[in-house]
């Protein structure tokens, strides 16, 4: 037995493959909708694997540092560093702010890190250009989609930066590339206030006698000091030794020491479930839409591809073919121009995926669940087809 | 005429009626026909235009379903409008195993090229494809389209089309065959062509054949015809001249 569906695809074998791109760029669509999402969950992962933690310690009671705004003292580290089980302790800061960098405005996040050791969780994780940070100050390394390239001067709010290592894939939770800096400049650009502010606050501590008494001389000073200087951090990162039970460590450090400690699980909960919930659910309401929208259309489609033999059709009945045979033709037609248009989607969302602002990340899982989806859609579309050709009455087709 | 005896004849229609729509707009078509056709008989059926020919071709070739009389095939009943229609429940594998029927239009499919058009007959009934297709080919030979075996069926002329209609209609060796004015587009040349490939099917295969004809020249090659008047039909001994 020939194949007829395939015979009648290659007979007008144009408009089928016309056909199919349109479908294949819709399918496209919806592939990338899905990718978005893998690449909001994927931003979220290695913002944590890259983070080079077992445990985020965070102020108590809140979802810092990436969900929530945390702020521990800077000296809190001490304290967990001696715990047993803790092999290393970075302070760290974050901090998402707008700069203008040759004449392109980006969202970036600085994060503060220590530079006093190699290798302090809150450290990039690897340099695909240049050397770590050394100095104390003013150095800085930047991810790649920042655009910006070794040797570079950045402004970043009162000072300026120069780029001495690049890394990649050092992301925010919602995808804004990283600049890291030593630890004390981020403190100082997040928490600190700029001259103004700060004079006005010297003019009204100096106005304060609590503060301002001949008697004591010094003290205001002391006070005005205190005040210019911060002693914040977002968030306190640990590494564990090896073989060192992270819930454990987790709850002796919230036990003692009045914060809250979460391991690389909860902090995965935190940023997948919690931060991009609203996201993904909007997302998957997308999808949904999507799909619905492929439906009729391949529905649609298939039912005009196949009145459009309603001649032919009676002619096999009257031959003496099967039902089954012209539901067949019907339904492989269908998959084939799921295929077409599933092969054209799927190329074609690998073709703009760059060009997405934010990270879309193509899994062949997805791709193959995709596949899947398509053509369980199209099946279920050629139903309405082959119900309708199975009613054609061959005697009224024909004349004569 | 050389029937066997003992052997039902391949059609016996008796008192078929068909009745087009109801009410007001009611059209009866046939209103009792008569019809005999022996095994390897080719009878030839004429009548005015709108006398309902084709109808009866229809009922025949289980197309359409007839409002009432009887009909046998090989003395099967096939049709009894008394006890309720239809008496067997598959008519498309009666009309693909039991009958080839060349339309008055060829009706082939357009996406088939005609080799596949002929051969698609046997495919559907389980031949596999390369005999289907060696079948096809002799058949195309045959009624002098061979040379067009692999083009598309719209580069083919009107005539050329209705040939391998006819080719269609033979591929199954079907025990009877209807032929709905089957030489109208062809030269009387080519038409006696095709009646003498249905008389050479009629004695090999013991075909029972049935050709609507309006064609002057080919009508005096049926050794027995039947006029269809008012619904009814008559049956005339005919001239049967050789081909
Ligand atoms: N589907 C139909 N519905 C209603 N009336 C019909 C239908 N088909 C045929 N008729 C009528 O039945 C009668 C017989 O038609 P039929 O087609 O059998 O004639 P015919 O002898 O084949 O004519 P011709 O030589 O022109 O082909 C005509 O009056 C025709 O109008
Ligand atoms: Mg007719």
């Amino acid at each position: 037995m020939i194949n007829l569906a395939g015979r009648d695809i290659l007979h007008g074998w144009g408009k089928f493959l016309f056909t199919g791109v349109g479908l294949g760029l819709l399918i496209g669509v919806t592939l990338s909708m899905a990718g978005i999402y893998r690449g909001m969950v994927d931003d979220g992962q290695v913002l944590i694997d890259n983070s080079g933690a077992d445990l985020w310690v965070v102020q108590q009671g809140t979802l810092g540092p990436y969900a929530e705004p945390s702020s521990i003292r800077d000296d809190v580290w001490r304290g967990i560093a001696g715990l047993p089980g803790v092999a290393e302790t970075g302070n760290a800061a974050y901090l998402t702010i707008q700069i203008q960098h040759a004449g392109i405005e980006a969202r970036v996040m600085i994060v503060g890190m220590e530079v006093d050791r190699p290798n302090r969780p809150g450290a990039p994780a690897y340099l695909t250009a240049g050397r770590p940070v050394l100095a104390g100050h003013y150095e800085a390394i930047a991810d790649e989609k920042t655009g910006l390239a070794l040797g570079e001067r950045i402004r970043i709010r009162r000072h300026e930066y120069v780029i001495v290592g690049l890394t990649r894939r050092m992301v925010s939770a919602s995808g804004d590339p990283m600049i890291f800096v030593p630890l004390k400049d981020a403190q100082e650009i997040q928490f600190l206030k700029d001259n103004d502010a700060l004079l006005n606050e010297r003019a009204r501590t100096a106005a304060n006698p609590a503060f301002n008494r001949p008697g004591v001389p010094g003290l205001l000073e002391a006070v005005q000091a205190a005040g210019a200087q911060s002693r914040m951090v977002n968030t306190v990162l640990v590494r564990l030794s090896p073989g060192a039970d992270a819930d454990a460590v987790a709850n002796e450090i919230q036990r003692w020491k009045r914060l809250t400690a979460y391991t690389r699980a909860q902090m995965e909960d935190i940023l997948i479930a919690k931060l991009i919930a609203t996201s993904s659910k909007q997302i998957g309401m997308f999808l949904a839409i999507l799909s619905v929208v492929t439906a009729a259309i391949v529905a649609f489609i298939i039912y005009t591809m196949t009145m459009a033999k309603i001649r032919e059709i009676a002619v096999l009945k009257l031959i003496g073919a099967k039902n089954r045979t012209i539901a067949l033709m019907i339904l492989q037609q269908a998959l084939g121009l799921g295929l077409i248009g599933f092969l054209v989607g799927r190329v074609a969302s690998g073709l703009w995926a760059p060009v997405f602002p934010k990270y879309v990340l193509l899994l062949p899982g997805d791709a193959l669940r995709g596949f899947a989806i398509v053509m369980l859609i199209c099946a279920l579309a050629s139903v309405v087809a082959i119900r309708a050709a199975l009613r054609i009455d061959p005697a009224e087709a024909i004349g004569g | 005429m050389d029937k066997i005896k003992n052997s039902p004849p391949a059609i016996k229609l008796t008192g078929l009626r068909k009745r087009y729509g109801s009410g007001d707009a009611a059209v009866d078509a046939l209103k009792g026909v008569d019809m005999t056709v022996w095994p390897g008989e080719v009878v030839g059926l004429i009548g005015p235009s709108g006398s309902g020919k084709s109808t009866l071709l229809k009922c025949l070739g289980a197309v359409i379903e007839p409002t009432g009389g009887h009909m046998e095939l090989a003395g099967e009943t096939i049709y009894d409008g008394a006890s309720g229609g239809w008496k067997i429940p598959d008519l498309r594998t009666l009309r693909r195993d039991r009958i080839g029927f060349v339309f008055q239009a060829p009706y082939l499919i357009p996406f088939l090229d005609v080799t596949d058009n002929v051969a698609l007959l046997p495919m559907l009934a389980g031949v596999d494809n390369a005999t289907a297709r060696q079948r096809a080919l002799e058949l195309l030979t045959a009624l002098d389209v061979a040379h067009r075996a692999k083009a598309q069926v719209s580069q083919l002329s009107g005539g050329e089309q209705q040939r391998v209609a006819i080719a269609r209609s033979l591929a199954n060796h079907a025990p009877i065959i209807l032929a709905d004015e089957p030489t109208a587009p062809l030269d009387s040349e080519r038409a006696l062509t095709v009646i003498r490939i249905l008389n050479d099917m009629a004695q090999q295969f013991r075909t029972a054949i049935i050709v609507v004809t309006h064609d002057e020249k080919i009508i005096p090659t049926f050794k027995r015809i039947y006029q269809i008047r008012d619904g009814k039909t008559h049956e005339e001994a005919g001239e049967g001249r050789t081909v």
